[in-house]
């Protein structure tokens, strides 16, 4: 595994490399808000909100095409080598993530314009919205990865979505236990339900980036490195 | 500096060639802490590697590293440099090349060598490929002499180019066509072993691509070291990649493995452009 943070002979890759790295945080950082925005404006049953979040993903979706256009812009010129390569790779990988993160946030939002008024219990609300910053806080720290990997770091996110999964379970059973006291809470619960799945997909994403993130960084696979660890302790 | 190096080149006792690992095709070329010394200078530094067997090996490097030099070891071309003295073991097929009693001749003959610049002899197409089988006393008659110049030069791609012209001279080709004319003389003599150093380097991309292609042909039964400036060139071609740095191999591993996960800090800053 090779690390080093030596520079181009050629500055103008370096800076295309740069750029890259910075195209992605910056739609990190659109995707974040997205989430952010449209699990407020569910909890708020707020639809012009929802409304500027299913809009917004227009951008994102722009960027995306951008990263593409500069990823293979950037094969077909310099032909990428090695570490190079990977993050050129790994970069097409994690834009498509955080594509993917962005729809989640614009399938909440679209649900969220089907729900006229907050008939359901308000704790149920809270559950998505711990949810939805759970999840924010790994798809930070994923990007995080990108710009600088730590691995333990890296390894704890990923370790980090399994409370994901499991506040999602927790959910769905309150759900489940909502549905079957009053079904007139079935139409609500249902879409609550389907937005706190948006978002454990949405945590699943988080760590496609990391892994993206190690690979970049050291040409392996995370998955078998938090394997090896495992059989290490 | 630590050297990285792959199963296929981790012999620890000198001069004994160890099996190929499974799965390995067996290796053809084997050295053992090979130095060479132009004069007081020394321009190669215990280089220990083993070559595959009908397979493509690269050496890549940093001008004035040394893989010229390296190549030349492996049919004792440096004898004919002044002042150029040689260590270490460099075994063809288990046997000591650098034997006093070995007929140079012949070694080169099973070991062919193909330069940068295309040289073909001031001769006709059919003389520059009848030359090598001729002096080695290969062919009983002139029917056997034909068919294999007419051989080489099908293996070598030309062959369709030049028929109705075999009797002019091959300078009078184009760069890629006395490269490949190069070639044909150089696997006339049946080598086990084709060394190129940069074949490429004077062509244009259509006449390199047809090179390269004809490399992959010629892998099928030759064993095949090539010398290139181009990283492109070696991703393509070669199974092995081999690289060196101030006349040290610094690491040899899978063509793919070198390109995408080199192991050492030196190849990887090589290949993605960082050398300061
Ligand atoms: N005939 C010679 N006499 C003296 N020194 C030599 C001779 N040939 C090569 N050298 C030196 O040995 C070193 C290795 O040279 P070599 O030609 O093997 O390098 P190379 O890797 O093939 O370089 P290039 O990519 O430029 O062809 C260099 O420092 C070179 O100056
Ligand atoms: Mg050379």
């Amino acid at each position: 595994m090779v690390q080093h943070r030596s520079e181009h002979i050629v500055s103008s890759y370096e800076e295309e490399l740069t750029h890259l790295t910075r195209h992605i945080i910056e739609m990190g950082g659109m995707v974040e808000q997205a989430i952010n925005e449209a699990t407020s404006a569910l909890v708020r049953v707020d639809h012009d909100l929802a409304q500027i979040v299913i809009q917004n993903d227009k951008d994102i979706d722009k960027k995306q095409r951008g990263l593409d256009e500069m990823a293979v812009s950037m094969i077909a010129r310099r032909q990428p080598m090695a570490s190079d390569l990977r993050r050129i790779v790994a970069s097409i990988h994690v834009a498509t993530d955080l594509e993917r993160i962005g729809d989640m946030a614009k399938s909440i939002a679209r649900r969220t314009l089907q729900i006229s008024d907050q008939h359901i219990s308000p704790q149920l609300y809270s559950g998505v919205r711990h949810m939805s910053d759970l999840v924010l806080t790994q798809v930070s720290a994923a990007l995080q990865n990108v710009t600088a990997l730590e691995v333990d770091e890296a390894i704890r996110i990923c370790e980090k979505d399994e409370e994901v999964d499991a506040l999602y379970m927790s959910l769905f059973r309150e759900f489940l236990t909502y549905m079957m006291e009053d079904p007139r809470n079935i139409t609500d619960c249902t879409h609550l339900l389907f937005c706190a799945k948006n978002l454990e997909r949405a945590g699943d994403h988080a760590t496609n980036i990391v892994e993206a993130a190690y690979y970049i960084q050291t040409g392996a696979n995370l998955i078998d490195e938090i394997e090896i660890r495992k059989e290490r302790r | 500096m630590d050297i990285v190096q792959d199963q296929t080149a981790a012999a620890t006792v000198p001069g004994a060639s160890t099996p190929a690992p499974a799965g390995e095709p067996a290796a053809r070329v084997v050295t053992r802490d090979v130095s060479v010394f132009y004069g007081q200078k020394q321009a190669l530094f215990d280089v220990s590697i083993d070559i595959p067997d009908r397979s493509v090996t690269s050496f890549i490097g940093p001008s004035g590293c040394g893989k010229s030099t390296f190549l030349r070891c492996i049919n004792r071309m440096n004898d004919t440099i002044d002042g150029c003295r040689v260590s270490g073991i460099v075994e063809l097929d288990g046997e000591d090349i650098n034997r006093p009693d070995l007929d140079v001749v012949e070694l080169r003959a099973r070991v062919g060598m193909v330069f940068q610049k295309p040289n073909p002899f001031p001769k006709s197409i059919y003389q520059n490929v009848a030359y090598g089988p001729r002096i080695h006393g290969m062919t009983r008659n002139k029917a056997e002499l034909d068919e294999i110049v007419v051989t080489s030069l099908k293996r070598a791609g030309l062959f369709e180019e030049v028929k109705d012209r075999l009797d002019q001279p091959g300078t009078g080709l184009s760069g890629g066509q006395q490269q490949r004319l190069c070639i044909a003389r150089a696997i006339a003599t049946r080598p086990e072993v084709l060394l190129m150093d940069e074949p490429c380097s004077a062509l244009d991309p259509i006449a390199t691509a047809i090179i390269e292609e004809l490399i992959d042909e010629l892998r099928e039964n030759f064993t095949i070291v090539i010398v290139t400036h181009s990283m492109q060139q070696a991703a393509r071609v070669s199974q092995k990649t081999a690289f060196f740095h101030l006349g040290k191999l610094i690491e040899t591993g899978d063509t793919e493995q070198i390109f995408t996960n080199p192991r050492h800090e030196k190849t990887q800053d090589y290949i993605t452009g960082r050398f300061g």
